[in-house]
C-alpha cells in the first residue's frame, strides 16, 4: 500500500456499527497496528483507551446507537507513530461549549471526562467537523515520546 | 471480563470487593445497583476495594463519582482502597483525587470511617 506524504500507510479503513460492540472492535484493530509498530504495554493500554473513549462518543453521542449510522476507524501506521481517525454521522458539537471536567463546580458531574482522558492519553488531538454531518476525531501516537 | 462485585463486613463498614472492568454498559450499571443497594438499606460506611480492578474507562470513573454523591447524600461516607498505578492515574488527571479518600491498607481506611 503506498504511503501518503507523511509516510504513513494506511493499515484499516472500515464502517463499523453504532453498537457498543464496535468498541471492542475497534480497540483489538488499533492495538493490533499498534503492536506492529512497537509500542509497549503501557502505551497500548493508553492507546486502547483512547479509542474506547473516542468510539464511545461516536456511538452514544454522536450516532446514537442508530442502526443507519456508521462509524468510521481509519488507522495509519509509521515507524515512529499511529494516527488513528474515527468519524461518527452525529449531529457534531462545539467543543468550547462543553463544560471544563476540571472545573470545581463540575468535578462531581457523572460524565464529561471522555475527551479529557483521549487527550491526556495521546500526543496530538484534534476534533473536525465532517460533511455533510458529524465530527472525526483525529489522535496521534507516538513511538519517541512514548518511552 | 465484566466486574465482578462481592460484598463482606468488617465491623460496621462495608467493604465492596470489585474485580475486573468497570467500563460503559453491565461493568458501570452492576456498580451502581450494588452502591445504590448498599445507600438504600442504610449503609454508611463503604470502601470500594479496587486492586482486582485492571480497567476503569470514563463510563466507570462516573459512575464512582455518581456512587461518592449516593452515599454522601445518604448521610455516608464512600472510600477508596487499593488503587493501581493506572488508576490513580484517572484520578489525577480528572482532579478526583481532590473528591474521594484513597488507601493502601485496608486496616487503616476502616479505622478512619467516623
Amino acid at each position: 500500500m503506498p504511503e501518503n506524504q507523511s509516510g504513513e500507510i494506511q493499515e484499516v479503513d472500515t464502517l463499523l456499527d453504532s453498537t457498543l460492540d464496535s468498541v471492542d472492535t475497534a480497540e483489538m484493530a488499533v492495538l493490533k497496528v499498534a503492536e506492529e509498530i512497537g509500542f509497549e504495554e503501557d502505551d497500548l493500554h493508553a492507546i486502547g483507551m483512547a479509542v474506547r473513549e473516542s468510539m464511545v462518543n461516536a456511538v452514544v453521542h454522536g450516532n446514537r446507537y442508530s442502526s443507519r449510522k456508521k462509524v468510521q476507524l481509519r488507522v495509519l501506521k509509521s515507524s515512529d507513530h499511529l494516527t488513528i481517525l474515527i468519524g461518527d454521522e452525529g449531529a457534531g458539537f462545539d467543543l468550547s461549549q462543553l463544560p471544563d471536567p476540571l472545573a470545581e463546580e463540575n468535578l462531581l458531574r457523572q460524565s464529561g471526562r471522555g475527551l479529557l482522558l483521549i487527550q491526556a492519553f495521546v500526543d496530538e488531538f484534534d476534533l473536525r467537523r465532517r460533511e455533510p454531518s458529524g465530527t472525526e476525531v483525529k489522535m496521534v501516537k507516538y513511538l519517541a515520546k512514548a518511552s | 471480563m465484566s466486574v465482578k462485585l462481592t460484598t463482606r463486613q468488617v465491623g460496621d463498614v462495608t467493604v465492596i470487593d470489585a474485580a475486573g472492568r468497570i467500563t460503559l454498559g453491565e461493568g458501570a450499571s452492576a456498580f451502581r445497583d450494588v452502591i445504590r443497594d448498599l445507600a438504600a438499606k442504610g449503609d454508611k460506611k463503604i470502601l470500594l476495594n479496587l486492586s482486582e480492578v485492571n480497567y476503569i474507562d470514563s463510563s466507570g470513573i462516573g459512575e464512582m463519582v455518581s456512587g461518592f454523591t449516593t452515599v454522601t447524600n445518604h448521610g455516608g461516607q464512600l472510600k477508596l482502597l487499593g488503587l493501581s498505578k493506572r488508576v490513580k492515574d484517572l484520578l489525577q488527571i480528572t482532579k478526583l483525587y481532590t473528591v474521594f479518600e484513597v488507601f493502601d491498607d485496608e486496616a487503616a481506611a476502616v479505622r478512619s470511617f467516623t
